[in-house]
């Protein structure tokens, strides 16, 4: 895929997310006092209102929860067809995110199927993107 | 306590890149509405609407409760107009809890929809800008391309049919259903039925959703008046009583929610009342994306959970003289995408016996109709006792 993907505003909660990448690292909020994630990222945890939170790296694995391919060009530079995926962490728990799962054909993806991450940078900003795990 | 009662039903011309506008239209609606119901606008106390004006996307919503109340000169006592709510039909909950608590006797709830005409029209109406500066829930999907609902909602089908051999035959049922009920609507954008084969053979937009299984761009404006039980002396139509109401927001980024909210606001309707599943003569579900009525089905509990495409194989059940009429004014698949007043609207028309061809059999005296899918679901249900 090769087009111009939607600019994010980096803020506060947001930028060790989409950032995280320049290191390798796919950062993912979490609290410091119950463990739990928070996605999408908050000053405030949502399991136990803590406000010891802060980015955390995760492992950058996990497995496709559901997924769809996309046929439809939704902006005129847009390359189709491509999958749309919802990533379940490893070792996030309650996590998803939705990503691309990038590197095989289209109708090579399936739920269950074991990914990791790579990372797709475009004018500063780290788009995790996720390959399947031979 | 006194109860709520829709006494009123209005709707405006519905269209593609109508030229009327956003306005003249919510007008057309709420005259219609009034005259129906036998009211004259100094009777209306009350407004209600979802999501509010939405200034940085007109064509979705351009018109607000305020604007209603200033350019029809009412003299309101409650009103709202809000996206931070259960889901689009959340507005008809409100005004009837409202009318239950005092606070208003006649409420104007509406939904003005502009998005064919905005996409025609952007220098006036700008488009959603998903490309750059996105912030909000937008940043989470945007990026990679799930600009739209469709692709959001077709990871839901996606699950059911490699969990639960959910078929793309089953789902088609949901759009075969919808273009036979719209063909006898005169209301309706579609005007012929559609085949299996047609459906079949359509282009895909985001799997397993084709062209047929997504509503399209409609412009309109429907109105649903709520009065109070103890105005109904002032109405001269069979009024039809909210029930019960239901609503709820699972996770606010749709791709947090494990389950569409359907599920738990199916099962929340039936806990403020009497009535079963068993009792409902029809049911008008949310049907943007055509599997939201498999979540709706399941959830309100006439299948079980992953039952919701052998529910609907072969489309009898679900066809007018079926057990379960679903979607009888063509849904927003066929009818357009009023975005969930028309659910509304419609099962007012058949539990009235006034839906013309399209009315079903019997003397439907029980309803319901949902709006919502994905993490955001509100459902009525709406008796004529």
């Amino acid at each position: 895929m090769v087009w111009q993907r939607s600019r994010v505003r980096l803020d506060k909660d947001n930028s060790a997310f989409w950032t995280g990448g320049a290191e390798g690292k796919l950062n993912i909020a979490r609290c410091g006092d119950c463990g739990g994630f928070i996605h999408p990222p908050r000053e405030i945890c949502r399991h136990c209102l803590s406000e010891n939170v802060a980015p955390f790296a995760v492992a950058g694995t996990g497995v496709v929860d559901t997924y769809t391919v996309n046929h439809q060009a939704w902006a005129k530079d847009m390359e189709v067809p491509f999958v749309i995926a919802r990533v379940k962490l490893d070792d996030a728990p309650g996590v998803y995110l939705t990503t691309n799962i990038v590197n095989c054909p289209v109708d090579a993806v399936e739920i269950d199927d074991a990914v990791r991450v790579v990372f797709e940078e475009q004018d500063g900003i780290w788009y995790p993107l996720f390959e399947k795990i031979a | 306590m006194t109860e709520a009662y829709i006494t009123g039903i209005g709707m405006s011309e519905v269209g593609v890149r109508l030229t009327r506008s956003p306005l003249g239209l919510t007008l057309d609606a709420v005259r219609e509405a009034i005259a129906d119901a036998g009211l004259t606008l100094d009777q209306i106390d009350g407004v209600a609407t979802y999501p509010g004006k939405m200034q940085t996307y007109l064509g979705f919503s351009p018109i607000g409760s305020d604007d209603v109340i200033e350019a029809f000169g009412l003299k309101t006592r409650w009103h709202i107009g809000a996206a931070e709510m259960t889901a689009q039909l959340g507005a008809i909950a409100a005004a009837a809890a409202a009318i239950k608590a005092g606070l208003a006797r006649h409420v104007i709830c509406f939904r003005t929809v502009y998005e064919a005409a905005a996409m025609a029209r952007p220098d006036e109406f700008p488009p959603l800008e998903r490309r750059k500066d996105v912030t909000g829930n937008s940043q989470w999907v945007s990026p990679f391309g799930a600009f739209s609902a469709a692709n959001w909602t077709a990871q839901f089908a996606m699950r059911h049919m490699k969990r639960y051999g959910l078929t793309r035959e089953q789902l088609a049922q949901v759009a075969i259903n919808d273009h036979a009920n719209a063909a006898l609507n005169p209301r309706a954008i579609v005007k012929q039925p559609l085949t299996l084969d047609t459906y079949m053979s359509a282009r895909m937009i985001s799997t397993p959703f084709c062209l047929y299984d997504c509503d399209r761009f409609t412009d309109c404006s429907t109105v649903v008046i709520v009065s109070a039980g103890d105005a109904l002396d002032e109405v001269k139509t069979t009024p039809v009583r909210i029930a019960a109401s239901a609503g709820s927001v699972e996770r606010y980024s749709w791709d947090q929610a494990e389950w569409a909210s359907a599920y738990p606001t199916g099962r929340d309707l039936w806990k403020s009342t009497d009535y079963t599943a068993k009792d409902v003569d029809t049911v008008q579900l949310y049907d943007g994306f055509a599997f939201q009525p498999i979540t709706w089905l399941e959830g309100l509990g006439f299948c079980d959970v992953g039952e919701g495409g052998q529910f609907l194989e072969g489309g009898k059940r679900i066809a007018r003289d079926g057990e379960l009429p679903m979607n009888t004014g063509g849904g927003q698949l066929g009818w357009g995408r009023l975005h969930g007043f028309g659910f509304a609207y419609e099962a007012v028309v058949q539990l009235r016996g006034e839906g013309g061809a399209r009315q079903i059999p019997g003397d439907p005296k029980v309803a319901i109709a949902t709006s919502g899918g994905g993490p955001m679901a509100a459902a009525l249900l709406l008796a004529k006792d």
